[in-house]
Parts: structure tokens; sequence; C-alpha cells
């Protein structure tokens, strides 16, 4: 062991493809996105360079703010339910009757792809026959809401479908790190009397904190730029109300052929991800003392 | 034991996600599962006439397809069916890694215009010149020609019209009605009796359009829309203005299903099909469905009838024979195809076939010439044909006139504007910003 990691050749030789992989695939098109952010290009004619104009654009360009308080929005969203995880998480790891039924049912939404999980909820959503509004109107609302249709309403409804769609993910992680959490320690605190909110609070929780902080950030970036489940329910609308910056991104480019903004925008979203990252880690670092 | 009944729960929603998923995504098929190295030339087809919701011209495509394959047994065509949405999504994709399929379909004007002066369509001057002489509908070619040249074969001509349930109208005594305020009278009669007058999918924002489009060619006059895109009007004229009001008092008086924002153009169109609504305006390309497709029961076919987009009191559009329609979908070949020739022979037999076999096998309208003596077709699409011919104007559809850039951006505002969420003056003055945004380029 001790030879191989003194050894520079090895340790190049073993590194570099890997190094290769993550280079072309990742790197690469980062660099190669921020460069057509600096062309004027349909995607499939002419480029033509246009300088900074596009990112200029960006910083004065209102749709994209608003998609960027969209996507901010669900990634407060998706934090929050975090917590709703943990509790559950919390339930499930103790000795609860049938905890292992529910866990399989948190799964289940893992299963199915996006694209199915988008019908199933539009069906549910739907204001006419939907199984939500149908509910509603058996109990005697008159007014039901108009869910997806509705643009003050859209994006709250998206949300649902998402959290829901994720919930299996968190929970799994989380219960995962939560049966790690050592039995002596617990045993020891139920001893000197804690009741079970304490030793969820006092002890289990802050044994995993690695393991939060590491889903607080895949939730806020991932949050940051989600994109399927929203561009097939809604499209982004009704007019802008649902839109994110990656279906903003998307529309430019593959539907207005401003290959170039959309780039510019896909640039934008990355240095947003690569910020709310950086701060994340301060905040918790900070917290910790 | 009751592991194993979890087990096989769970797989079930699997399967049914499985399901569920692939009736939305892309399906494939071909002859022989589209495997290669077997020393015979494989052309790529994608169209987006998915079985379900179009199944007239999905079997149609797969009848030519067959018999091209029997006549050139050296020739497999792979086949790709996607739904339109995702079509142009993939379209786009494939375009932008230069892998369009080699033979395909397009939309005409400003969804063409960039693959053709982006090079990825292939110039067919010769074969429409060699093959086609006079063959097609006037404005047809057209549609599809930049600079000069034409790069796909025509093969659709659609005109709009209000399509409406005979007997929902019969029951509450309604007729078809000749100026706008009658429409608007049949809407407050359907609405007191609790029946949907008609639906609409406006997420899509096209079928949303073709509501406005029309209120702008009877206010305005037929050439009003073709004006803006010339840059000869503004959208921010009166007259379109008022057509968008317009749209915006149907929302309000409740004319439309609830919660069509959410509505895809397959969605909405349910409405109609199981009768809830009374009114679905929507093109040509629907004929099959009320004509002659089997998988919608006779009886409902039956109680279909249609009427032109009825005349504005007051409006400079007078001609109730003004149509708003156009050349819907035609064959393009790729440029980088590596069968170009026998690409070109594949859409020149498609597009022959296609305008020989649609009109009685299926009941759609081609964008070749029709002949309809001695043949048995429905009536309703004998009529059709006969207001084409007698058409006096028809307006290709604003978003197909224009770039894909205004188009995008039209068919969100229609999305905002039957929503309520802006005006109708901010809905033109967005368009004129586009549309000024776009002449500068």
């Amino acid at each position: 062991m001790k030879n191989v990691m003194s050894n520079k050749t090895a340790i190049i030789l073993y590194v570099l493809p890997s190094l290769l992989l993550v280079l072309f695939l990742i790197y690469i098109p980062i660099v190669l996105t921020g460069y057509y952010g600096l062309m004027d290009w349909s995607g499939v004619g002419q480029m033509k360079f246009i300088g900074l104009e596009n990112y200029k654009k960006l910083v004065h360009d209102q749709l994209f703010w608003e998609s960027t308080w969209h996507s901010v929005l669900l990634a407060l969203f998706s934090v929050l339910s975090l917590i709703g995880y943990l509790i559950v998480s919390l339930l499930l790891a103790s000795k609860l009757k049938g905890a292992n039924l529910f866990r399989k049912i948190y799964i289940i939404p893992m299963l199915m792809s996006s694209v199915a999980i988008a019908q199933l909820w539009m069906k549910i959503f739907d204001p006419m026959n939907g199984l939500i509004n149908s509910l509603l109107s058996m109990i005697g609302v008159k007014e039901t809401p108009l869910w997806l249709a509705d643009p003050q309403m859209a994006l709250y409804s998206v949300f649902i479908p998402i959290v829901w769609q994720y919930a299996g993910f968190y929970i799994i992680i989380m219960y995962a790190a939560l049966i790690n959490v050592p039995q002596e320690l617990i045993e020891a605190a139920r001893i000197d009397g804690a009741n079970a909110f304490q030793i969820a609070y006092k002890i289990k929780v802050p044994l995993i904190s690695g393991v939060l902080k590491v889903l607080v950030i895949l939730a806020v970036v991932g949050s940051l730029k989600y994109f399927d489940l929203i561009y097939v329910m809604t499209g982004g609308g009704p007019g802008h109300a649902t839109e994110v910056i990656a279906s903003y991104m998307y529309k430019e480019a593959f539907g207005k052929f401003n290959f170039g903004y959309g780039s510019a925008i896909g640039f934008g979203l990355l240095i947003l991800s690569m910020g709310a990252t950086w701060v994340i880690q301060k905040m918790l670092r900070v917290n910790q003392g | 034991m009751k592991k194993k009944a979890f087990t096989w729960l769970a797989l079930l929603m699997l399967m049914a996600g499985l399901a569920l998923s692939g009736c939305s995504s892309s399906s494939s098929d071909s002859a022989n599962g589209g495997k290669s190295g077997d020393g015979k030339i494989h052309l790529k087809f994608m169209h987006d006439w998915p079985k379900g919701s179009s199944t007239a011209y999905y079997n149609l495509v797969e009848e030519i397809i067959k018999d091209y394959e029997a006549k050139h047994p050296n020739v497999v065509i792979d086949v790709e069916v996607l739904n339109p949405d995702q079509y142009r999504d993939k379209l786009k994709v494939l375009a932008a890694s230069n892998e369009l399929p080699d033979v395909g379909l397009t939309w005409s004007n400003g969804f063409a215009e960039p693959y053709a002066t982006g090079g990825q369509f292939a110039p067919l001057n010769d074969i429409i010149e060699k093959e086609f002489k006079d063959q097609f509908v006037p404005g047809t070619v057209e549609a599809y020609t930049f600079n000069g040249k034409s790069y796909a074969l025509p093969m659709e001509m659609n005109i709009t019209y209000i399509f409406y349930n005979k007997e929902i109208f019969k029951k509450y005594g309604l007729q078809e009605p000749k100026t706008f305020e009658d429409l608007k009278n049949i809407g407050k009669t359907l609405i007191k009796h609790g029946v949907i007058p008609a639906t609409v999918g406006s997420k899509d924002g096209w079928p949303a359009s073709m509501w406005f489009m029309y209120l702008a060619d009877r206010i305005g006059g037929p050439t009003i829309l073709t004006d803006v895109i010339q840059g000869k009007v503004k959208m921010s004229d009166p007259a379109i203005v008022k057509a968008a009001k317009e749209v915006q008092n149907l929302v309000d008086m409740g004319f439309f299903v609830k919660g069509n924002t959410a509505f895809s153009n397959d969605d909405a169109k349910g409405y109609f099909l199981n009768e809830k609504a009374a009114m679905f305006l929507t093109a040509t390309w629907e004929l099959p469905n009320f004509t002659t497709s089997p998988d919608v029961p006779q009886e409902f076919k039956d109680k279909v009838g249609y009427f032109k987009f009825p005349l504005y009191e007051g409006g400079k559009g007078t001609d109730i024979n003004s149509y708003v329609g156009g050349p819907g979908l035609g064959a393009f070949v790729a440029e980088n195809s590596k069968h170009k020739e026998q690409a070109k022979d594949f859409a020149v037999y498609l597009v022959k076939e296609w305008g020989k076999r649609s009109v009685e096998g299926a009941g759609i309208l081609p964008a070749t010439k029709v002949n309809t003596e001695g043949l048995n077709v429905p009536k309703m699409y004998l009529d059709v044909l006969h207001d084409i011919n007698n058409a006096t104007n028809i307006t290709t559809w604003f978003d197909t006139q224009a770039s894909p850039n205004v188009s995008e951006l039209h068919h969100d505002l229609m999305t905002a504007l039957f929503g309520k969420q802006i005006t109708p003056e901010e809905f033109a003055k967005q368009h004129d910003e586009a549309l000024a945004e776009e002449a500068n380029k």
C-alpha cells in the first residue's frame, strides 16, 4: 500500500481514466456552455460572436429572475420538507409496528419515472374530473380550485408531487444513518430518564448531522436545477407561473432557437448552484461553532 | 407470506409506472427490430402520429411503409413515433447534433426555416419538378420554400372550423350561429344548463390561438395577422387588441372548459369526444375522428357537425369564407443523410401514396389535389373539400408564419391571455417588442 501511495506514476495511472471521464463529460461541456453563451447562435446555423451581450441581457431579464425566484422557492420548500422526512425517518427507525411496510410505501415513488409521476398527478389535479376536486365536491365545496390552471396556485401545486417523488430518496438515506446510531448511547440516555423526543432531538439528530448537511445541499442544488416534472406537467405555464431556471433555459434554447442565450442561462444556473452550495456550507459550519 | 405479497405489489406498481411512461415516451418499431448489419439500407423515419391519438394517420403511414419495403427488399425503414410536442423537441435536439432522421416531417414556414437555411434539410426542387408537377394544392409548396429552394414535400392542407355536437344543440334549441353575438348567446344558454360551451387546450397555446386568430380575422380583416408578420401593422392595432379582449370576454363568461390553461389539446379534445363540451374549434386534421376512425363510436360521429367561424358585427372581415389554416406537415429529407437518394425515393413514394390513399382510406386531407369523382367518402369530407375550393382566403396560422422566437412567445402569451394573467394591451405590447427585436436582427 505504502509503495503505491509513493509511486507517482501509479497514482497518475489509476487516477487518469476517471479524470479523463470527468473532464470530457463534465468540465469541458461546462466550459463550452460558457463559451456558447458568448455567441448569437440558433443551434443549427452559423455562430456569431457577440461578446458578453447574452450575459448582459440575462442580468436585466425579468423573466430570468422570476424563474430564479421560483427555483429558490422550490429549494426552500424542499429544505423545509426535509424536516418532515426526518420526522418520518425517526419514526421508521424506532421499533414501530408496521414500519417495514411504511418504509416500502415511501420508496415506491422512487421506482416510477418522472413522466409517469407527472401524468399521474395531472390526473389528480384535473380541475373537472380529478381526484382532489371530485373529493372536494363530494364534501360540498362549490368553488373547487383550479390547481395547475390557476396562476396563483400552480407553482405550489407542482411542488407537491416533487416532494412526494423525492420523499423515498431522502427517507432511505436518513433511515440508513439513523439505524447506525449506536444502541448503547440510546440505552444510556433512556436509563438517565430521557424521553423519546429528547433522545431524538439531543442524540439521534446531532449524530447524523453530517448526513443531514449533505442532504440539505442535495435538496438545494437539486431544486435549483429541477426540470422534468414541471416541464411535463405545466410546461412552465400558465403564462410563466411555474417557470424555473431550467425550463426557461430549455425554452430559450430549444423553443426559440436561442442556443446562445440558452447557454448563458445554463451558465447562470451553474454559478447560482455553486454559490448556493458555498453559502450553505459556510452557514452550517458556523452553526456548528 | 406477507413479504411475498408485498413484493408482488411493488412489482405491479413498477410495471404500471413503466407502462404509463411508455405511453408518452417514444416507441420505435420496424420490420426487423431495427438491427443493422444485415446488408440492407436502413432509413430512419420519424413521424408524430402516435397510434393512440392519430390512429388513421398512423395506420396509413404503416401501410405505405410496408408496401415500400415489399417493393424494395434491400431497404428497411426504421420508424420512430413521438407525440407532436415531443417530436418538435426531439427534432431540435437531433438537428443541433447533425443527426436528423433520413426522412422526417416538418411544419411549414417559421418552423422549417431555421432547419432549411441552417443546411439541415436537403433542397427538393428537382424532385418536386420531376415527380409532382402541378400536383400540389397552390400555396403549399411555397410554405416550405426559402430563398427560392423548396425543402419539403407538403402532405397536409388544413382549415379550421368550430365542430359542434348536434345533439346538444338540438336539445337546447340552438342554431348554428351567424354572428359572434349568436355564438355568445349559445354559450349563455349552454352555461345556464350546465353544459360546457367549448373546450380548448390553452396550455399548449396554439389551440387557444385559433380563437384569437379568427377574432382578429373577423374584426380586423383577413390580412391583418399576415400584415403584422410583415411589419405593416402592429399587434397593438386597436382591432387586434379588441380581438384579444373578446377572447377574455369569452373566458370571463365561462365559455371555455374550466382549468383549460392546464390542458393540452388532447386533454381538451377528450371533453368534446366524451360529449361534455358542445363545441371544439380545431382544424381539419381531426376529420378522421369525426368520419372514418374506428376508434370513435359511430353514434358520436353522427352527432358531429361543423360551422364556419361566425362574423363579427361591424368588423372588417365580412367574408365567412375566409379561413384560418394552412399547410401542416411536409416530408423532409436530411441533408446529412447517408442514403440521400434512397431517402428521396422513399419521401416521394410516401407523399404520392399519401395523396392517393388518404382520402378514401382515412378521410385525411392531403396537400395534393384530390379528384373526388366516384369516391366513396363521408359527406362531411366532401363538404370540407368544397369549402376549401371556395375559400376566398386562407390565413396561415400566425404562429406558423412567425419565427420560432415569436411563435414560442405567442404560445406563452396565449396561455397567459386565457389565464387572465395579462391584459390585452400587454399581450399586444409584448408581441410588438419581440417582432421589433426580430426585425433588427
